[in-house]
């Protein structure tokens, strides 16, 4: 049940099992794990050491989440401000309910150029809505760019990471599928990342040259002046929005800002959080239709109006993206991207695909989390991703109606209201110590213990403690 | 498509029944102006890119040095540092893709340096050429006058045209997709050299 009814979000944004279930098989995966704690490790200490040197980084930090704050309260007259000025400058703004309607729009609008063919920049907004697959479906084939998509795509694989979808791969993995799946490469290809990006290059290169259209997401859209950025590294995403004559760019609705000078924070921000440089190498940014292109906006909600409705949810709408959270999770750590079934995996992807999709379908991702806070701590626009995850819990349980865990609650809130109720029942507790031996509870309690260690009763309760003192 | 839009409109209305009103953003960073430009620090942070930052110098001396002997050159970049034409065939503009990188190399200028993050943006104006020419080469000498040098990223969006296409390049190339370590060299240039003067 999404809030006040709006609509859910559809694509790639839940499993089709639930987290536990998944995250037993990643956990029975060495090789994963191994690869996931090495790259985490090592971005976490690059981001710690480029947000240091900023001696204004907690005041970046509360302007960028007040600037995303602002941009939530009037969504509607900044995308129409937005609109006015992409069109304006040339450019023609399409607005997309859902997944499905997306698709339909960037299908029709590469059939009209005649292309077989699309180059793409990494997107997670076309990630999320399976573009690719509508695409091919309608005989398009699309081409990832980013050196991660490319490997997850060679990999006939799923992303795993907001910024580097393929960070469950190692270099030796990458080699084999390169060696397996790329035309034309060099038999003999050795593991070096060195060797494995230019080997990326020469796959490509004729690629860039001839595309027609290409397909980009945005990360950030200005409302005062219609201007469009991406952040990237490889140079991959300007070939894209630079050469072919057709450019559409597939957009979340809540990724505005209002004005230029906002972007002073934000490209402060989220290199920094992200792949941890003081600058990612190119940052693109253009204001409508510009030398000699045609462009084309889709502005997509895909649940966003439905997250933007609860009040206590809706600032997981801030995310610029940047995938701290992800970085110092020690539950994503250990589980990886797959096991939260979304294009959007760890702590922001727990309180953010549960609200677009709807509780019901995402039942299992707001208990994804340890709740220790280390994703709020390092999240560049301060989203209490913690204290919204308990929020969302509580969605869940109401949405299943009457369950036991729901029975348990209630008794639980029912019991601590009264204070002479509440002392018989922590006395009461202590018989409990007869359960010791056996480290679990009966069903349907047992659900709980199956992943958690019984804790043992005081042999007294404090308040008998503190009664005979 | 109109349908579209007045039921993503009203769906924002919907969602915004409680009339949020978020806390007054407070800009207590370090503003444009709040600092001074230092030059020597723009060279170090772009040497920390592997670019090379090279002074006292010409472009043809510099071309010279990396063996280039044909060079494009856009239109509107400065007399007096066009590379000799003894040592580089000049390209000028209109140029296809395919003879971009045919060429591999091309000279430009900047509109804004930021010290803080070695960072030079172009704008795509005289002198920096439409945004292919700084791409589809191998190879991009960018030509920095430290009064272009300002000291961090607000400085710059200051200075700049946000209906302008604009490039900010901090070093060549480079991914961190492989167990998230930065290797230079991919689609861009894979050898960027900074020219101070």
């Amino acid at each position: 049940m999404t809030f006040l009814g709006l609509p859910a979000g559809s694509g790639h944004l839940h499993g089709e099992r639930g987290f536990p279930a998944a995250a037993r098989d990643a956990l029975d995966d060495v090789q994963l794990r191994r690869n996931l704690g090495r790259a985490t490790a090592t971005i976490r200490a690059k981001r710690a050491a480029v947000v240091g040197e900023l001696p204004d980084w907690a005041e970046l930090r509360a302007a960028g989440a007040a600037i995303k704050d602002d941009v939530l309260a009037h969504l509607d007259e900044y995308l129409v401000q937005l609109e006015e000025q992409v069109t304006a400058r040339g450019g023609t703004v399409h607005w997309a309910r859902d997944a499905g309607e997306a698709n339909r729009i960037v299908t029709e609008l590469v059939r009209a150029t005649g292309a077989r063919e699309v180059v793409k920049v990494k997107s997670m907004a076309t990630q999320e809505i399976r573009l690719n697959d509508a695409l091919a479906a309608a005989g398009i084939a699309a081409i990832e760019t980013d050196l991660a998509e490319l490997i997850v795509q060679l990999g006939h694989d799923e992303p795993s990471h907001i910024l580097v979808p393929a960070i469950h791969r190692n270099r030796s993995e990458i080699r084999e599928i390169f060696r397996r799946e790329m035309p034309g490469v060099d038999p003999d290809l050795t593991d070096d990342p060195r060797a494995l990006a230019e080997a990326a290059r020469r796959h490509l290169r004729a690629k860039f040259l001839e595309a027609q259209v290409a397909i980009s997401g945005a990360n950030f859209a200005v409302a005062e002046t219609g201007t469009l950025g991406v952040v990237e590294s490889e140079g991959n995403g300007r070939m894209c929005l630079t050469l072919p004559r057709t450019l559409i760019t597939v957009m979340g609705i809540e990724k505005l800002v209002p004005t230029w000078r906002d972007l002073e924070v934000y490209l402060q921000l989220l290199p920094r959080s992200s792949t941890g440089e003081r600058m990612n190498p190119y940052t693109s940014t253009w204001a409508g239709a510009v030398e000699g292109q045609e462009f084309h906006l889709v502005l997509l909600d895909n649940g966003r109006t439905a997250t933007l409705a609860d009040p206590e949810g809706r600032a997981a709408l801030r995310c610029i993206r940047c995938s701290a959270c992800l970085n110092v999770c020690p539950v994503y750590e250990r589980t990886g991207g797959h096991a939260y079934g979304s294009v959007y995996p760890g702590p922001i992807g727990a309180v953010l695909s549960p609200q677009m999709t709807g509780v019901k379908e995402n039942p299992t991702l707001p208990f994804a989390s340890s709740l220790c806070g280390a994703c709020y701590d390092v999240c560049p626009v301060a989203i209490d991703i913690p204290t919204m995850l308990v929020h969302l819990r509580g969605r869940v349980t109401e949405s299943k109606g009457r369950t036991p865990e729901r029975a348990v609650m209630g008794a639980a809130a029912w019991t601590m209201r009264d204070s002479g109720r509440w002392t018989r029942a922590l006395r009461a507790a202590r018989l409990g110590r007869l359960l010791r031996r056996r480290r679990a509870l009966p069903p349907p309690l047992s659900a709980w213990t199956a992943t958690r260690e019984l804790p043992e009763p005081p042999t007294e309760t404090f308040r008998d403690w503190w009664a005979r003192r | 498509m109109t349908e579209a839009r007045e039921e993503i409109l009203r769906r924002i209305r919907a969602a915004l029944t409680d009339r949020p009103e978020p806390a007054p953003v407070v800009r207590g960073y370090r503003a444009a102006g709040a600092i001074t430009a230092d030059v020597e620090l723009f060279a170090e942070r772009v040497s920390d890119y592997r670019a090379t930052v090279v002074r006292d110098a010409t472009p043809s001396e510099v071309l010279r040095g990396r063996g280039i002997d044909r060079v494009v050159v856009p239109d509107g970049f400065p007399a007096e540092w066009r590379p000799g034409i003894e040592l580089v065939e000049v390209v000028e503009e209109p140029v296809d893709v395919a003879t971009l990188d045919a060429v591999g190399a091309v000279v430009t200028t900047c509109r804004v340096a930021i010290a803080e993050t070695g960072t030079i943006v172009l704008d795509a104006g005289p002198g920096m050429g439409p945004r292919a020419l700084t791409l589809v080469p191998d190879y991009h000498l960018v030509v920095v006058t430290v009064d272009q040098v300002v000291a961090n990223v607000p400085d710059a969006i200051g200075r700049l045209d946000p209906t302008r296409p604009l490039t900010w390049i901090s070093g060549p190339s480079a991914t961190s997709d492989i167990e998230l370590n930065r290797v230079e060299g991919v689609h861009g240039p894979r050898t960027l050299d900074v020219l101070l003067v």
